[in-house]
């Protein structure tokens, strides 16, 4: 890149003081506190529930909490069975399971038009040792290919809790909401206001962009931060509204940037990096490089498959600058 | 082997494939105790009386196979093929890290043996019955073993199977199905009900059997007996004891799916020894 792409802006977004937390308990919390002003409110679970954590809404709205044991597929119909009378329904598993069921999510939920959401935690291979049965690589790839349904994917735990909010009281169908089993650090700061189907740009520069979603943004933020320090001055954008993307938005804050590195903890088929390039290609085709994983999951502890899928800061750095020093086309 | 040294040969090795367990658990940092400590006895009795394999050819073609449906129980399955000589028995000290062929779930592709990669629970018996299709098909002479849990037992694809098999007369499928009444939210019987389960199956059509699923006599003479079963499949019912051989595991909701840390190993470990009369200080690894 050129110098005289340096942005004139200032520091990267900085991460806010606050502790890293799981996107699910979050995700908990805030559906338990919901729970009472929306007694339209219903929640599923398939014999997840402590570490799905709709177990917080169970405790306090026992009777309006249906534990269905271990049968997806089931739960799938019964929420749209709910939706359809009335109630706003959270059905809950582990991302890898309840996306399983793409049928179900097909043809009851999303063909009917039904406020339901489907929860899937233990997003990615961040589950780690489990291995890749356990792995949702593909959900998003799946669900984004349903016309109504809306993909969310939060970065932190401010965004979804403002995420669980516009579900219960503002979103009117179908809705995916992928979530973490491991804490990741606070990527906003406490003013923060997600905005439904907007992009999210946190840094603003020009050049190279990178565009994360979920785990991936504080990754992201910080190879930004080790860029600034050479003297560039990267574009990070959090992609929290994966489906349906705004292409106008993503264009407009690409505006000065040549280059995009997109990155996801799941398959770099059909995910945000697939969508990227799909809005790009139909209005200002850039380079695009996918980082995700290309390969089945495995075993591991979180640390070491982010490392190894470059997901994690060293690892989207080394892929910022390997983009950067192509040849340009 | 006769049956009394049979019994003996099984009484030995149990507690040291518990202690070989835990021992994985404890090193991996991550795991399910419960499953696989109510699996044990099965899994072993499997091994060393019903399945005709070679452990050091895993592809031999007239070899019965054995789908643990139930992939988080795998443990225990490794502890009995480490023995068996399926692989050296240092690598169970690599279950679950980067790089393992003993992956958390079992995988086919990753290590010779396992017949089919489980994990996403309620699959393995339609893929036992297409393997036991396959079997009459060619007019092989082997067996297809089925290894299930209760909560399991609650996915509808399971369901399914129990038609089919009935259908496609499967009587060279056999179910356990490793009934420890516990899965991850609470009691079997709590979170969805499953009696009454012999009836269902033998409603189904099938051959069932109900055993005690830690006593190797009862174990071995309901494997020998669905094998005499013309025209259909045989489901077993083994009663177990989830956590059976560590006393502050059985039948706690809570070790389904924790590692016990080095302090609660070595607890677990010297318990198993001395039950068994083994030496306490012996090195497990
Ligand atoms: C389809 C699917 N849903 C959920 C899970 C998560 N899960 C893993 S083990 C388990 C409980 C299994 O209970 P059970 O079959 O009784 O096994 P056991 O008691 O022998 O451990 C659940 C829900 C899964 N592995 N697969
Ligand atoms: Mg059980």
């Amino acid at each position: 890149m050129s110098s005289s792409s340096l942005s004139t802006e200032t520091a990267p977004a900085t991460p806010s003081s606050a502790p890293p937390r799981a996107t699910r308990d979050a995700f908990g919390e805030t559906l338990r506190r919901l729970g009472a002003d929306h007694p339209q409110l219903v929640v599923l679970d398939a014999d997840l529930s402590e570490s799905t954590r709709s177990a917080k809404f169970a405790e306090a709205f026992p009777e309006r909490f249906f534990q269905l044991g271990i049968q997806e597929a089931n739960m799938l119909g019964t929420a749209a069975g709910l939706a359809a009378s009335g109630k706003r329904v959270f059905c809950c598993s582990f991302s890898c399971f309840v996306t399983g069921r793409f049928d179900q999510i097909k043809v009851s939920v999303a063909y009917n038009d039904l406020p339901v959401t489907i929860v899937g935690t233990h997003a990615g291979c961040a589950v780690g040792p489990d291995g890749y049965t356990q792995m949702a690589l593909e959900d998003v790839a799946l669900l984004r290919t349903l016309p109504n349904m809306l993909v969310l994917q939060p970065a932190d735990d401010l965004e979804t809790t403002q995420m669980v909010e516009h579900l219960v009281t503002g979103h009117r169908g179908p809705a995916f909401l992928r979530l973490t089993r491991q804490k990741v650090p606070r990527v906003h700061d406490a003013g923060y206001r997600f905005v439904p189907g907007a992009v999210d740009p946190l840094r603003r520069g020009s050049g190279l962009a990178i565009c994360a979603t979920g785990a991936c943004v504080a990754g992201a933020l910080e190879a930004a931060a080790r860029l600034v320090g050479e003297g560039l001055s990267p574009t990070v954008i959090n992609i929290s509204t994966l489906a349906p993307l705004d292409g106008d938005g993503l264009v407009a804050a690409l505006a000065s940037c040549e280059r995009v590195l997109t990155v996801e903890d799941h398959s770099i088929v059909g995910g945000l990096g697939s969508a990227i390039c799909e809005a790009l290609a139909e209005r200002r085709p850039l380079r695009v490089h996918r980082v995700g994983l290309r390969e089945f999951g495995e075993s591991g502890e979180t640390e070491e498959l982010f490392r190894k899928h470059h997901l994690d800061g060293p690892g989207i750095y080394l892929e910022a600058k390997a983009l950067l020093a192509e040849a340009p086309r | 082997m006769d049956l009394d040294q049979l019994v003996r040969t099984l009484e030995e090795k149990a507690p040291r494939y518990r202690v070989d367990i835990v021992e994985m658990l404890a090193a991996a940092g991550s795991g399910h105790p419960g499953g696989s400590l109510s699996l044990i006895d099965l899994i072993s009795t499997l091994y060393h009386h019903a399945l005709r394999q070679r452990p050091s050819e895993p592809q031999w073609p007239e070899r019965d196979r054995l789908v643990l449906s139930k992939g988080h129980g795998v443990p225990a399955q490794y502890a009995v093929m480490a023995d068996l000589g399926y692989f050296p028995r240092a690598q169970l000290w690599t279950l679950r890290k980067l790089g393992s062929p003993l992956q958390g779930h079992p995988c086919r592709s990753w290590l010779p043996g396992i017949e089919a990669s489980t994990g996403s629970l309620g699959q393995g018996l339609s893929v036992a019955q297409g393997i036991a299709l396959a079997g009459k098909l060619d007019k092989g002479s082997w067996r297809v073993y089925c290894v299930m849990g209760d909560g399991e037992t609650q996915e509808g694809q399971v369901w399914e199977a129990a038609l089919s098999a009935a259908k496609f007369r499967l009587d060279n499928l056999t179910v356990l199905l490793d009934y420890n009444k516990l899965q991850i939210d609470g009691f079997t019987r709590d979170v969805m009900n499953l009696e009454p389960l012999a009836d269902k199956w033998r409603a189904f059509g099938w051959h069932v059997i109900t055993i005690d699923g830690h006593n190797y006599r009862q174990i071995i003479g309901a494997l020998d007996e669905a094998r005499q079963v013309q025209g259909r499949p045989t489901y077993i019912i083994a009663h177990t004891i989830k956590g059976k051989g560590v006393s502050f595991m059985e039948e706690q909701v809570g070790w389904h799916g924790v590692a016990p840390n080095r302090e609660q190993a070595d607890r677990a470990i010297a318990e198993l020894r001395t039950r068994a009369g083994l030496p306490l200080t012996e090195a497990v690894r």
